[in-house]
Protein backbone atom coordinates (compact mmCIF):
# COMPACT_ATOMS: atom_id res chain seq x y z
CA UNK A 1 0.00 0.00 0.00
CA UNK A 2 1.36 3.32 -0.52
CA UNK A 3 0.08 5.64 2.13
CA UNK A 4 -2.25 4.51 4.38
CA UNK A 5 -3.57 7.95 5.78
CA UNK A 6 -7.21 7.65 7.82
CA UNK A 7 -9.07 9.37 5.05
CA UNK A 8 -7.82 6.21 2.90
CA UNK A 9 -9.15 3.95 5.81
CA UNK A 10 -12.59 5.40 6.45
CA UNK A 11 -12.86 5.01 2.35
CA UNK A 12 -11.85 1.30 2.36
CA UNK A 13 -13.85 0.65 5.21
CA UNK A 14 -17.00 2.14 3.31
CA UNK A 15 -16.64 0.29 0.43
CA UNK A 16 -16.34 -2.70 2.53
CA UNK A 17 -19.90 -2.21 4.48
CA UNK A 18 -21.29 0.21 1.87
CA UNK A 19 -21.41 3.48 2.59
CA UNK A 20 -24.89 3.98 4.95
CA UNK A 21 -24.04 0.35 7.00
CA UNK A 22 -20.55 1.68 7.80
CA UNK A 23 -21.58 4.62 9.25
CA UNK A 24 -24.79 3.12 10.60
CA UNK A 25 -22.31 1.00 12.21
CA UNK A 26 -19.97 4.06 13.51
CA UNK A 27 -22.72 5.64 15.15
CA UNK A 28 -24.40 2.94 16.77
CA UNK A 29 -21.01 1.82 18.25
CA UNK A 30 -20.26 5.67 19.23
CA UNK A 31 -24.08 5.37 20.69
CA UNK A 32 -23.31 2.45 22.89
CA UNK A 33 -20.28 3.92 23.73
CA UNK A 34 -21.82 7.11 25.19
CA UNK A 35 -24.39 5.07 26.70
CA UNK A 36 -21.88 3.55 28.26
CA UNK A 37 -19.87 6.35 29.72
CA UNK A 38 -23.69 7.84 30.28
CA UNK A 39 -24.15 5.08 32.79
CA UNK A 40 -21.24 5.20 34.20
CA UNK A 41 -21.60 8.79 35.08
CA UNK A 42 -25.22 8.31 35.60
CA UNK A 43 -24.65 5.44 38.70
CA UNK A 44 -21.00 7.41 39.40
CA UNK A 45 -19.57 3.50 39.91
CA UNK A 46 -19.32 0.26 37.84
CA UNK A 47 -21.88 -1.82 38.95
CA UNK A 48 -20.23 -5.38 40.10
CA UNK A 49 -23.29 -6.98 39.74
CA UNK A 50 -24.35 -5.81 36.43
CA UNK A 51 -21.12 -6.39 35.12
CA UNK A 52 -20.48 -10.16 36.35
CA UNK A 53 -24.14 -10.43 34.07
CA UNK A 54 -23.15 -8.80 31.44
CA UNK A 55 -19.95 -10.91 31.34
CA UNK A 56 -21.77 -13.95 31.08
CA UNK A 57 -22.37 -12.60 27.89
CA UNK A 58 -18.54 -12.29 26.76
CA UNK A 59 -17.72 -15.79 24.97
CA UNK A 60 -20.81 -15.74 23.19
CA UNK A 61 -19.56 -12.44 21.66
CA UNK A 62 -16.22 -13.77 21.36
CA UNK A 63 -16.95 -16.90 19.48
CA UNK A 64 -19.84 -15.22 17.59
CA UNK A 65 -17.63 -12.82 16.48
CA UNK A 66 -14.72 -14.95 15.20
CA UNK A 67 -17.53 -17.49 13.36
CA UNK A 68 -18.83 -14.59 11.35
CA UNK A 69 -15.35 -13.48 10.00
CA UNK A 70 -14.96 -16.76 9.34
CA UNK A 71 -17.54 -17.59 7.51
CA UNK A 72 -17.83 -14.15 6.03
CA UNK A 73 -14.07 -14.69 4.77
CA UNK A 74 -14.41 -18.10 3.52
CA UNK A 75 -12.43 -19.31 5.87
CA UNK A 76 -11.61 -22.07 8.57
CA UNK A 77 -10.02 -22.86 12.01
CA UNK A 78 -6.88 -24.29 9.82
CA UNK A 79 -6.08 -21.63 7.82
CA UNK A 80 -4.64 -19.41 10.93
CA UNK A 81 -0.88 -19.45 10.30
CA UNK A 82 1.92 -17.83 11.47
CA UNK A 83 1.60 -15.39 15.03
CA UNK A 84 0.14 -11.99 13.02
CA UNK A 85 -2.62 -15.04 11.92
CA UNK A 86 -3.03 -15.49 16.00
CA UNK A 87 -3.14 -11.77 17.21
CA UNK A 88 -5.83 -11.09 14.70
CA UNK A 89 -7.87 -13.85 15.37
CA UNK A 90 -7.54 -13.23 19.44
CA UNK A 91 -8.15 -9.63 18.71
CA UNK A 92 -11.28 -10.31 17.12
CA UNK A 93 -12.78 -12.44 19.61
CA UNK A 94 -11.57 -10.24 22.71
CA UNK A 95 -13.68 -7.33 20.62
CA UNK A 96 -16.43 -9.72 20.48
CA UNK A 97 -16.63 -10.41 23.87
CA UNK A 98 -15.77 -6.91 24.85
CA UNK A 99 -18.32 -5.24 22.88
CA UNK A 100 -20.97 -7.92 23.95
CA UNK A 101 -20.14 -7.24 27.40
CA UNK A 102 -20.38 -3.38 27.44
CA UNK A 103 -23.64 -3.51 24.74
CA UNK A 104 -25.45 -5.89 28.34
CA UNK A 105 -23.92 -4.44 30.48
CA UNK A 106 -25.61 -0.62 28.93
CA UNK A 107 -28.62 -2.52 28.21
CA UNK A 108 -29.22 -3.76 31.99
CA UNK A 109 -28.35 0.03 33.43
CA UNK A 110 -30.81 1.48 31.02
CA UNK A 111 -33.46 -1.05 31.15
CA UNK A 112 -33.10 -1.19 35.07
CA UNK A 113 -31.80 1.80 36.40
CA UNK A 114 -32.65 1.28 40.18
CA UNK A 115 -31.32 -2.25 40.57
CA UNK A 116 -27.81 -1.10 41.10
CA UNK B 1 -11.79 3.40 38.66
CA UNK B 2 -11.25 6.23 41.43
CA UNK B 3 -9.89 8.18 38.63
CA UNK B 4 -12.75 7.50 36.33
CA UNK B 5 -14.98 8.13 39.58
CA UNK B 6 -13.55 11.61 39.20
CA UNK B 7 -13.69 12.42 35.66
CA UNK B 8 -17.16 11.43 35.45
CA UNK B 9 -18.34 13.38 38.35
CA UNK B 10 -20.95 15.59 37.08
CA UNK B 11 -23.06 15.67 34.22
CA UNK B 12 -21.60 18.25 32.62
CA UNK B 13 -18.32 16.55 31.99
CA UNK B 14 -20.04 13.81 30.24
CA UNK B 15 -21.38 16.77 28.43
CA UNK B 16 -18.10 17.83 27.48
CA UNK B 17 -16.37 14.81 26.82
CA UNK B 18 -19.10 13.90 24.29
CA UNK B 19 -18.34 17.47 22.61
CA UNK B 20 -14.39 16.89 22.92
CA UNK B 21 -14.69 13.85 21.01
CA UNK B 22 -16.91 15.20 18.18
CA UNK B 23 -14.61 18.41 18.31
CA UNK B 24 -12.19 15.72 17.58
CA UNK B 25 -13.46 13.93 15.01
CA UNK B 26 -14.00 17.75 12.83
CA UNK B 27 -10.54 18.15 13.77
CA UNK B 28 -9.21 14.97 11.81
CA UNK B 29 -12.09 15.59 8.89
CA UNK B 30 -10.40 19.00 9.04
CA UNK B 31 -6.81 17.84 8.61
CA UNK B 32 -7.53 14.83 5.89
CA UNK B 33 -9.38 18.18 3.81
CA UNK B 34 -6.65 20.61 4.45
CA UNK B 35 -3.91 18.02 2.62
CA UNK B 36 -5.25 18.79 -1.17
CA UNK B 37 -3.83 21.37 -2.94
CA UNK B 38 -5.52 24.72 -4.42
CA UNK B 39 -6.92 23.89 -7.69
CA UNK B 40 -4.16 24.70 -11.11
CA UNK B 41 -6.32 26.88 -13.36
CA UNK B 42 -5.79 26.06 -16.52
CA UNK B 43 -7.51 25.71 -20.46
CA UNK B 44 -5.48 22.86 -21.30
CA UNK B 45 -7.12 19.49 -23.21
CA UNK B 46 -6.73 16.24 -21.46
CA UNK B 47 -7.95 13.11 -23.35
CA UNK B 48 -7.26 9.66 -21.21
CA UNK B 49 -7.69 6.62 -23.33
CA UNK B 50 -9.23 3.70 -21.25
CA UNK B 51 -11.37 4.33 -18.44
CA UNK B 52 -10.25 0.67 -16.65
CA UNK B 53 -8.54 0.90 -13.03
CA UNK B 54 -6.45 3.94 -14.44
CA UNK B 55 -7.94 6.00 -16.22
CA UNK B 56 -11.08 6.16 -13.83
CA UNK B 57 -8.92 6.31 -10.98
CA UNK B 58 -7.08 9.31 -12.66
CA UNK B 59 -9.70 11.35 -13.89
CA UNK B 60 -11.19 11.19 -10.51
CA UNK B 61 -8.23 12.84 -9.50
CA UNK B 62 -7.70 15.26 -12.25
CA UNK B 63 -11.06 17.59 -11.89
CA UNK B 64 -10.18 17.75 -8.45
CA UNK B 65 -6.46 19.21 -8.73
CA UNK B 66 -7.30 21.54 -11.86
CA UNK B 67 -9.77 23.92 -13.09
CA UNK B 68 -11.18 24.74 -16.29
CA UNK B 69 -9.53 21.79 -17.64
CA UNK B 70 -11.30 19.83 -20.27
CA UNK B 71 -11.34 16.36 -19.75
CA UNK B 72 -12.12 13.39 -21.97
CA UNK B 73 -12.36 10.26 -21.50
CA UNK B 74 -12.31 7.78 -24.26
CA UNK B 75 -13.94 4.13 -23.35
CA UNK B 76 -16.39 1.76 -25.58
CA UNK B 77 -16.91 -0.29 -22.35
CA UNK B 78 -20.32 0.03 -20.82
CA UNK B 79 -19.17 -2.45 -17.55
CA UNK B 80 -16.37 -1.59 -15.56
CA UNK B 81 -14.58 -5.00 -14.56
CA UNK B 82 -12.81 -5.88 -11.33
CA UNK B 83 -10.60 -7.96 -12.98
CA UNK B 84 -8.79 -9.55 -9.40
CA UNK B 85 -12.31 -11.15 -8.35
CA UNK B 86 -11.81 -13.26 -11.38
CA UNK B 87 -9.75 -15.59 -9.59
CA UNK B 88 -12.29 -15.72 -6.75
CA UNK B 89 -15.23 -16.28 -9.58
CA UNK B 90 -13.59 -18.85 -11.03
CA UNK B 91 -12.66 -20.05 -7.46
CA UNK B 92 -16.69 -20.50 -6.50
CA UNK B 93 -16.72 -18.15 -3.89
CA UNK B 94 -18.09 -15.15 -5.42
CA UNK B 95 -21.15 -14.92 -8.57
CA UNK B 96 -19.62 -13.10 -11.90
CA UNK B 97 -21.68 -10.35 -10.70
CA UNK B 98 -18.84 -9.74 -7.88
CA UNK B 99 -16.63 -8.32 -10.53
CA UNK B 100 -19.05 -5.90 -12.20
CA UNK B 101 -20.37 -2.66 -12.15
CA UNK B 102 -20.94 0.33 -14.50
CA UNK B 103 -18.15 2.17 -16.20
CA UNK B 104 -20.00 5.75 -15.61
CA UNK B 105 -20.77 4.85 -11.85
CA UNK B 106 -17.58 5.89 -11.14
CA UNK B 107 -16.71 8.86 -13.48
CA UNK B 108 -17.20 12.73 -12.12
CA UNK B 109 -19.27 15.08 -13.74
CA UNK B 110 -16.66 17.45 -14.18
CA UNK B 111 -15.00 15.28 -17.33
CA UNK B 112 -16.78 14.21 -20.58
CA UNK B 113 -17.17 10.29 -21.41
CA UNK B 114 -17.49 9.25 -25.37
CA UNK B 115 -18.47 6.59 -24.99
CA UNK B 116 -16.56 4.74 -27.87
CA UNK B 117 -12.79 2.94 -28.56
CA UNK B 118 -10.26 5.31 -29.81
CA UNK B 119 -9.35 3.54 -33.38
CA UNK B 120 -6.58 6.26 -34.40
CA UNK B 121 -3.85 7.83 -32.22
CA UNK B 122 -1.65 10.58 -33.79
CA UNK B 123 1.06 11.57 -31.06
CA UNK B 124 2.26 14.17 -33.91
CA UNK B 125 -0.83 16.04 -34.58
CA UNK B 126 -2.05 15.58 -31.16
CA UNK B 127 -5.17 13.63 -32.42
CA UNK B 128 -7.46 11.01 -30.96
CA UNK B 129 -10.06 9.58 -33.68
CA UNK B 130 -12.93 7.37 -31.63
CA UNK B 131 -14.66 4.51 -33.99
CA UNK B 132 -17.32 6.56 -34.99
CA UNK B 133 -14.80 9.26 -36.22
CA UNK B 134 -14.92 11.65 -33.78
CA UNK B 135 -11.49 13.75 -33.11
CA UNK B 136 -10.53 14.69 -30.50
CA UNK B 137 -7.59 17.41 -30.38
CA UNK B 138 -5.46 17.15 -27.07
CA UNK B 139 -2.55 19.28 -25.56
CA UNK B 140 -2.06 16.08 -22.86
CA UNK B 141 -2.77 12.68 -23.45
CA UNK B 142 -2.86 9.52 -20.96
CA UNK B 143 -2.67 6.07 -22.53
CA UNK B 144 -4.81 3.58 -19.86
CA UNK B 145 -5.72 0.99 -22.71
CA UNK B 146 -4.56 -1.83 -20.44
CA UNK B 147 -3.79 -4.60 -22.62
CA UNK B 148 -5.51 -7.21 -25.09
CA UNK B 149 -5.41 -10.87 -24.22
CA UNK B 150 -4.37 -12.63 -28.30
CA UNK B 151 -7.01 -15.60 -28.15
CA UNK B 152 -5.90 -16.06 -31.88
CA UNK B 153 -2.50 -17.22 -30.72
CA UNK B 154 -3.82 -20.09 -29.03
CA UNK B 155 -3.97 -22.24 -32.37
CA UNK B 156 -7.38 -24.33 -32.41
CA UNK B 157 -8.91 -22.35 -29.29
CA UNK B 158 -12.00 -20.03 -29.42
CA UNK B 159 -13.49 -18.35 -26.28
CA UNK B 160 -17.03 -20.74 -27.36
CA UNK B 161 -14.88 -23.62 -26.10
CA UNK B 162 -14.75 -22.67 -22.58
CA UNK B 163 -17.33 -24.39 -20.16
CA UNK B 164 -16.93 -27.59 -21.62
CA UNK B 165 -15.01 -30.40 -22.23
CA UNK B 166 -12.90 -29.47 -18.95
CA UNK B 167 -11.58 -26.06 -20.89
CA UNK B 168 -11.84 -22.88 -18.96
CA UNK B 169 -10.59 -19.61 -19.15
CA UNK B 170 -10.31 -17.35 -15.71
CA UNK B 171 -8.55 -14.56 -17.80
CA UNK B 172 -11.44 -14.22 -20.53
CA UNK B 173 -14.57 -12.22 -18.42
CA UNK B 174 -16.40 -12.51 -15.20
CA UNK B 175 -19.15 -15.32 -17.13
CA UNK B 176 -15.97 -16.88 -18.65
CA UNK B 177 -14.61 -17.10 -15.07
CA UNK B 178 -17.73 -18.67 -13.56
CA UNK B 179 -18.11 -21.13 -17.02
CA UNK B 180 -14.55 -22.23 -15.53
CA UNK B 181 -15.44 -22.73 -12.51
CA UNK B 182 -18.22 -24.87 -13.20
CA UNK B 183 -15.62 -26.80 -15.12
CA UNK B 184 -13.50 -26.73 -12.31
CA UNK B 185 -16.09 -28.21 -9.74
CA UNK B 186 -17.00 -31.19 -12.10
CA UNK B 187 -13.44 -31.60 -12.86
CA UNK B 188 -12.05 -32.03 -8.93
CA UNK B 189 -15.24 -33.71 -8.21
CA UNK B 190 -13.73 -36.62 -10.43
CA UNK B 191 -9.94 -36.51 -10.29
CA UNK B 192 -7.75 -36.42 -13.49
CA UNK B 193 -5.19 -33.94 -14.93
CA UNK B 194 -5.27 -30.73 -14.15
CA UNK B 195 -3.25 -28.84 -16.94
CA UNK B 196 -2.08 -25.14 -15.76
CA UNK B 197 0.76 -22.68 -17.67
CA UNK B 198 1.15 -18.93 -18.58
CA UNK B 199 2.03 -16.87 -22.07
CA UNK B 200 5.51 -16.10 -22.72
CA UNK B 201 4.52 -12.53 -23.15
CA UNK B 202 4.94 -9.92 -20.68
CA UNK B 203 1.57 -10.53 -18.62
CA UNK B 204 -1.01 -8.88 -15.75
CA UNK B 205 -0.97 -10.12 -12.86
CA UNK B 206 1.66 -12.85 -13.35
CA UNK B 207 0.64 -14.73 -10.02
CA UNK B 208 -2.87 -15.19 -11.03
CA UNK B 209 -2.28 -18.75 -13.11
CA UNK B 210 0.15 -19.79 -9.70
CA UNK B 211 -2.85 -19.00 -8.17
CA UNK B 212 -5.28 -20.92 -9.87
CA UNK B 213 -3.54 -23.79 -9.71
CA UNK B 214 -2.52 -23.76 -6.18
CA UNK B 215 -6.62 -23.31 -5.32
CA UNK B 216 -7.35 -26.56 -7.69
CA UNK B 217 -5.53 -28.52 -5.73
CA UNK B 218 -6.77 -27.61 -2.81
CA UNK B 219 -10.01 -28.31 -4.03
CA UNK B 220 -8.18 -31.59 -5.44
CA UNK B 221 -7.95 -32.20 -1.76
CA UNK B 222 -10.54 -31.32 -0.01
CA UNK B 223 -12.91 -33.62 -2.15
CA UNK B 224 -10.45 -36.40 -1.49
CA UNK B 225 -9.52 -36.18 -5.41
CA UNK B 226 -5.95 -35.27 -5.21
CA UNK B 227 -4.54 -39.08 -5.10
CA UNK B 228 -5.93 -39.85 -7.99
CA UNK B 229 -5.12 -36.57 -9.57
CA UNK B 230 -2.03 -34.72 -11.57
CA UNK B 231 -1.55 -31.18 -11.57
CA UNK B 232 0.51 -30.17 -14.47
CA UNK B 233 2.02 -26.64 -13.91
CA UNK B 234 3.86 -25.85 -17.25
CA UNK B 235 6.06 -22.98 -17.28
CA UNK B 236 7.18 -20.58 -20.16
CA UNK B 237 10.92 -20.26 -18.93
CA UNK B 238 12.74 -22.05 -16.04
CA UNK B 239 11.86 -19.64 -13.51
CA UNK B 240 8.06 -20.10 -11.67
CA UNK B 241 8.22 -16.31 -11.12
CA UNK B 242 10.10 -12.75 -12.03
CA UNK B 243 11.41 -12.55 -8.84
CA UNK B 244 13.56 -15.22 -7.97
CA UNK B 245 13.10 -15.51 -3.82
CA UNK B 246 9.30 -15.73 -4.60
CA UNK B 247 10.44 -18.31 -7.70
CA UNK B 248 12.36 -20.13 -5.21
CA UNK B 249 9.75 -20.35 -2.79
CA UNK B 250 7.10 -21.29 -5.17
CA UNK B 251 9.19 -23.88 -6.33
CA UNK B 252 9.15 -25.34 -2.73
CA UNK B 253 5.60 -25.43 -2.43
CA UNK B 254 4.64 -26.92 -5.76
CA UNK B 255 7.26 -29.92 -3.97
CA UNK B 256 5.18 -29.80 -0.89
CA UNK B 257 1.62 -29.57 -2.95
CA UNK B 258 3.12 -32.51 -5.30
CA UNK B 259 2.54 -29.85 -8.20
CA UNK B 260 4.11 -32.02 -11.70
CA UNK B 261 6.16 -28.68 -12.78
CA UNK B 262 7.59 -28.27 -16.57
CA UNK B 263 9.86 -25.80 -17.15
CA UNK B 264 10.44 -23.60 -20.70
CA UNK B 265 7.02 -25.21 -22.31
CA UNK B 266 5.02 -22.24 -24.32
CA UNK B 267 1.45 -23.04 -24.83
CA UNK B 268 1.20 -23.38 -28.55
CA UNK B 269 -2.45 -24.81 -29.30
CA UNK B 270 -5.17 -27.17 -27.90
CA UNK B 271 -7.05 -29.98 -29.35
CA UNK B 272 -10.39 -29.27 -27.38
CA UNK B 273 -12.12 -32.31 -28.56
CA UNK B 274 -8.71 -34.72 -28.04
CA UNK B 275 -8.64 -32.67 -24.89
CA UNK B 276 -5.07 -32.36 -25.28
CA UNK B 277 -2.37 -29.42 -25.24
CA UNK B 278 0.72 -28.67 -27.17
CA UNK B 279 3.71 -26.89 -26.39
CA UNK B 280 6.55 -25.64 -28.07
CA UNK B 281 9.32 -26.64 -25.33
CA UNK B 282 13.22 -24.79 -25.96
CA UNK B 283 16.03 -27.05 -26.24
CA UNK B 284 17.17 -27.84 -23.21
CA UNK B 285 21.03 -29.01 -21.60
CA UNK B 286 20.79 -32.06 -18.81
CA UNK B 287 23.67 -32.15 -16.77
CA UNK B 288 24.07 -36.20 -16.27
CA UNK B 289 25.46 -38.03 -13.12
CA UNK B 290 28.99 -38.66 -14.95
CA UNK B 291 29.13 -35.01 -15.28
CA UNK B 292 29.20 -34.85 -19.34
CA UNK B 293 25.75 -32.62 -20.61
CA UNK B 294 23.23 -33.91 -22.50
CA UNK B 295 21.53 -31.59 -25.56
CA UNK B 296 17.91 -32.17 -26.06
CA UNK B 297 16.98 -30.23 -29.24
CA UNK B 298 13.83 -28.30 -29.40
CA UNK B 299 10.60 -30.33 -29.72
CA UNK B 300 7.04 -30.23 -29.46
CA UNK B 301 4.96 -31.75 -26.32
CA UNK B 302 1.70 -32.72 -26.23
CA UNK B 303 -0.18 -33.16 -23.14
CA UNK B 304 -3.66 -34.82 -22.53
CA UNK B 305 -5.97 -33.08 -19.74
CA UNK B 306 -8.83 -33.24 -18.05
CA UNK B 307 -8.99 -29.81 -17.24
CA UNK B 308 -6.83 -26.77 -18.37
CA UNK B 309 -7.47 -22.89 -17.84
CA UNK B 310 -5.93 -21.73 -20.90
CA UNK B 311 -4.32 -18.17 -20.78
CA UNK B 312 -3.18 -16.51 -24.13
CA UNK B 313 -0.27 -14.13 -25.01
CA UNK B 314 -1.42 -11.07 -24.35
CA UNK B 315 -0.09 -7.75 -26.61
CA UNK B 316 -1.11 -3.68 -26.32
CA UNK B 317 -4.01 -3.20 -28.24
CA UNK B 318 -3.77 -2.45 -31.84
CA UNK B 319 -4.64 0.98 -32.25
CA UNK B 320 -1.96 1.51 -29.51
CA UNK B 321 0.55 -0.44 -31.50
CA UNK B 322 0.05 1.21 -34.89
CA UNK B 323 -0.05 4.51 -33.19
CA UNK B 324 4.11 4.90 -32.96
CA UNK B 325 4.28 4.82 -28.99
CA UNK B 326 5.66 1.55 -28.57
CA UNK B 327 8.56 0.93 -27.57
CA UNK B 328 11.76 0.94 -30.67
CA UNK B 329 13.91 -1.56 -28.93
CA UNK B 330 12.04 -4.13 -27.05
CA UNK B 331 9.22 -5.95 -26.49
CA UNK B 332 8.85 -5.90 -30.29
CA UNK B 333 6.22 -8.99 -30.74
CA UNK B 334 4.42 -7.22 -27.80
CA UNK B 335 4.20 -3.20 -28.40
CA UNK B 336 4.33 -1.57 -25.16
CA UNK B 337 4.48 1.68 -24.83
CA UNK B 338 8.28 3.61 -24.38
CA UNK B 339 7.88 5.50 -20.91
CA UNK B 340 10.21 6.83 -18.50
CA UNK B 341 10.36 3.86 -15.95
CA UNK B 342 10.55 5.88 -12.92
CA UNK B 343 7.84 9.45 -14.49
CA UNK B 344 5.83 7.20 -16.75
CA UNK B 345 6.12 10.11 -19.32
CA UNK B 346 7.15 9.02 -23.09
CA UNK B 347 10.69 8.92 -23.95
CA UNK B 348 9.63 10.43 -27.43
CA UNK B 349 6.30 12.43 -26.79
CA UNK B 350 6.55 14.71 -23.53
CA UNK B 351 2.50 15.23 -23.66
CA UNK B 352 2.14 11.58 -23.18
CA UNK B 353 1.85 9.86 -20.54
CA UNK B 354 1.23 5.75 -19.93
CA UNK B 355 -0.75 4.51 -16.89
CA UNK B 356 -1.21 0.75 -16.25
CA UNK B 357 -0.75 -2.33 -17.78
CA UNK B 358 0.11 -0.54 -21.19
CA UNK B 359 3.38 0.33 -19.92
CA UNK B 360 6.74 -0.62 -21.42
CA UNK B 361 8.16 -1.16 -18.01
CA UNK B 362 9.55 -4.28 -16.51
CA UNK B 363 7.45 -4.57 -13.59
CA UNK B 364 3.97 -3.61 -12.68
CA UNK B 365 1.11 -5.15 -14.68
CA UNK B 366 -0.96 -5.07 -11.63
CA UNK B 367 -3.96 -3.21 -9.92
CA UNK B 368 -1.67 -2.78 -6.78
CA UNK B 369 1.13 -1.11 -9.23
CA UNK B 370 -1.89 1.27 -11.02
CA UNK B 371 -2.27 2.78 -7.69
CA UNK B 372 1.31 3.82 -7.30
CA UNK B 373 1.15 5.03 -11.05
CA UNK B 374 -1.46 7.48 -10.67
CA UNK B 375 -0.09 9.90 -8.16
CA UNK B 376 2.95 9.68 -10.54
CA UNK B 377 1.71 10.84 -14.08
CA UNK B 378 -1.13 13.20 -11.77
CA UNK B 379 2.52 15.26 -10.24
CA UNK B 380 4.02 15.45 -13.20
CA UNK B 381 0.71 16.51 -15.71
CA UNK B 382 -0.21 19.05 -13.09
CA UNK B 383 3.12 20.22 -12.88
CA UNK B 384 3.43 20.59 -15.89
CA UNK B 385 -0.03 22.60 -16.56
CA UNK B 386 1.65 24.82 -13.37
CA UNK B 387 4.48 25.46 -15.05
CA UNK B 388 6.69 23.91 -12.34
CA UNK B 389 8.83 20.68 -12.43
CA UNK B 390 7.13 17.05 -11.12
CA UNK B 391 9.28 14.75 -8.83
CA UNK B 392 7.37 11.82 -8.10
CA UNK B 393 8.83 8.65 -9.04
CA UNK B 394 7.66 5.20 -10.00
CA UNK B 395 9.72 2.28 -8.00
CA UNK B 396 8.26 -0.86 -9.95
CA UNK B 397 5.80 -1.51 -6.96
CA UNK B 398 4.23 -4.87 -7.86
CA UNK B 399 1.49 -6.79 -5.67
CA UNK B 400 0.48 -9.98 -5.99
CA UNK B 401 -1.46 -12.13 -2.94
CA UNK B 402 -0.43 -15.36 -4.08
CA UNK B 403 -3.43 -17.53 -2.96
CA UNK B 404 -1.59 -20.82 -1.78
CA UNK B 405 -4.85 -22.32 -0.33
CA UNK B 406 -8.29 -21.13 0.09
CA UNK B 407 -8.24 -19.83 3.29
CA UNK B 408 -4.28 -18.71 2.95
CA UNK B 409 -2.11 -16.42 0.51
CA UNK B 410 1.38 -14.77 0.49
CA UNK B 411 1.42 -10.87 0.35
CA UNK B 412 4.09 -10.99 -2.13
CA UNK B 413 4.74 -7.23 -3.19
CA UNK B 414 8.45 -5.89 -5.06
CA UNK B 415 10.16 -3.31 -6.64
CA UNK B 416 11.62 -3.10 -10.09
CA UNK B 417 15.01 -4.09 -8.76
CA UNK B 418 13.46 -7.43 -7.38
CA UNK B 419 13.82 -6.30 -4.04
CA UNK B 420 10.65 -7.27 -1.36
CA UNK B 421 8.86 -3.95 -0.12
CA UNK B 422 6.15 -5.38 2.25
CA UNK B 423 3.83 -3.08 3.38
CA UNK B 424 3.35 -4.11 6.82
CA UNK B 425 7.80 -4.66 7.35
CA UNK B 426 7.85 -7.22 10.66
CA UNK B 427 4.27 -7.95 10.99
CA UNK B 428 2.78 -9.70 7.82
CA UNK B 429 5.76 -11.99 6.25
CA UNK B 430 5.77 -11.79 2.22
CA UNK B 431 6.71 -15.28 1.84
CA UNK B 432 4.78 -16.93 4.53
CA UNK B 433 1.41 -18.46 3.80
CA UNK B 434 -1.27 -16.89 6.28
CA UNK B 435 -4.80 -16.19 6.70
CA UNK B 436 -4.02 -12.72 7.19
CA UNK B 437 -2.68 -12.04 3.60
CA UNK B 438 -5.76 -14.01 2.43
CA UNK B 439 -8.39 -11.92 4.23
CA UNK B 440 -5.89 -8.99 2.64
CA UNK B 441 -7.39 -10.72 -0.84
CA UNK B 442 -10.50 -11.74 0.31
CA UNK B 443 -11.84 -8.43 2.01
CA UNK B 444 -9.62 -5.52 1.82
CA UNK B 445 -8.56 -5.69 -1.98
CA UNK B 446 -11.77 -4.99 -3.98
CA UNK B 447 -12.44 -2.00 -1.16
CA UNK B 448 -9.35 -0.41 -1.77
CA UNK B 449 -9.33 -0.52 -5.35
CA UNK B 450 -12.94 1.03 -5.78
CA UNK B 451 -11.51 3.88 -3.09
CA UNK B 452 -8.35 4.15 -6.01
CA UNK B 453 -11.30 4.65 -8.88
CA UNK B 454 -12.94 7.08 -6.45
CA UNK B 455 -9.43 8.68 -6.67
CA UNK B 456 -9.22 8.32 -2.82
CA UNK B 457 -6.27 5.75 -2.34
C1 LIG C 1 -7.49 -13.01 -13.73
C2 LIG C 1 -6.85 -11.73 -13.27
C3 LIG C 1 -6.41 -11.63 -11.96
C4 LIG C 1 -5.82 -10.46 -11.51
N1 LIG C 1 -5.43 -10.39 -10.19
C5 LIG C 1 -4.89 -9.25 -9.72
C6 LIG C 1 -4.55 -9.12 -8.33
O1 LIG C 1 -4.75 -10.04 -7.53
N2 LIG C 1 -3.99 -7.97 -7.91
C7 LIG C 1 -3.77 -6.92 -8.76
O2 LIG C 1 -3.28 -5.89 -8.31
N3 LIG C 1 -4.08 -7.00 -10.08
C8 LIG C 1 -4.63 -8.14 -10.58
N4 LIG C 1 -4.98 -8.22 -11.92
C9 LIG C 1 -4.52 -7.17 -12.86
C10 LIG C 1 -5.36 -5.91 -12.91
O3 LIG C 1 -6.71 -6.21 -13.15
C11 LIG C 1 -4.83 -5.00 -14.01
O4 LIG C 1 -3.45 -4.84 -13.84
C12 LIG C 1 -5.48 -3.63 -14.00
O5 LIG C 1 -6.84 -3.73 -14.26
C13 LIG C 1 -4.81 -2.72 -15.03
O6 LIG C 1 -5.46 -1.49 -15.14
P1 LIG C 1 -5.47 -0.70 -16.52
O7 LIG C 1 -6.22 0.56 -16.27
O8 LIG C 1 -4.11 -0.62 -17.08
O9 LIG C 1 -6.29 -1.64 -17.51
P2 LIG C 1 -7.80 -2.14 -17.43
O10 LIG C 1 -8.31 -2.08 -16.04
O11 LIG C 1 -7.82 -3.45 -18.11
O12 LIG C 1 -8.61 -1.07 -18.27
C14 LIG C 1 -8.35 -0.80 -19.62
C15 LIG C 1 -9.53 -0.06 -20.23
O13 LIG C 1 -9.15 0.44 -21.50
C16 LIG C 1 -10.22 0.24 -22.41
N5 LIG C 1 -9.70 0.19 -23.78
C17 LIG C 1 -9.04 -0.81 -24.40
N6 LIG C 1 -8.78 -0.49 -25.66
C18 LIG C 1 -9.30 0.75 -25.85
C19 LIG C 1 -9.38 1.63 -26.97
N7 LIG C 1 -8.87 1.30 -28.15
N8 LIG C 1 -10.00 2.81 -26.80
C20 LIG C 1 -10.53 3.17 -25.61
N9 LIG C 1 -10.49 2.38 -24.54
C21 LIG C 1 -9.88 1.18 -24.66
C22 LIG C 1 -10.86 -1.05 -21.96
O14 LIG C 1 -12.20 -1.11 -22.41
C23 LIG C 1 -10.75 -0.94 -20.44
O15 LIG C 1 -11.89 -0.34 -19.88
C24 LIG C 1 -5.62 -9.37 -12.40
C25 LIG C 1 -6.07 -9.47 -13.71
C26 LIG C 1 -6.69 -10.62 -14.16
C27 LIG C 1 -7.19 -10.70 -15.58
Amino acid sequence: MKELTLETLIAVFEEIYGRGLFWTLVVLAGLITLGFAYVLIRDHQLSARRLVNAEIFAPLGAVGAVLFVLWFTNSKLGDIGGPIDWIIFAGIAIAGAGGLTIFMYTLQSILWPKKS
Amino acid sequence: MTELERIAASRRAFLGMAGGAAAALSLTAGAARAQSRPAVKTKARIVIVGSGAGGTGMVNRLVDRLEGAEITLVDGRKQHLYQPGFTLIAAGLKPASYSVSGTGDWLPSGAKWVQEYAAGIDPVAQIVTTTGGTKLPYDYLIVATGLSLDWGGVEGFSLDMVGRNGIGAVYAGPDYAAATWKEMDDFTSRGGVGLFSRPATEMKCAGAPLKYTFIVDDYLRRKGTREKSQVIYASNNKALFSVPIVSEKLKLLFVDRGVDTRYDHVLKGIDASAKTATFKVAAQEVANPDGSKTQIPAREETIAFDFMNVIPPMRAPQVVRESGLSHSTKWLDQGWIEVDTATLRHVRYPNIFGLGDINGVPKGKTAASVKWHIPVVEDHLVADIAGSVGTATFNGYTSCPMITRIGRAMLVEFDYKDNLVPSFPGVIAPLEELWISWLMKEVALKPTYNAMLRGKA
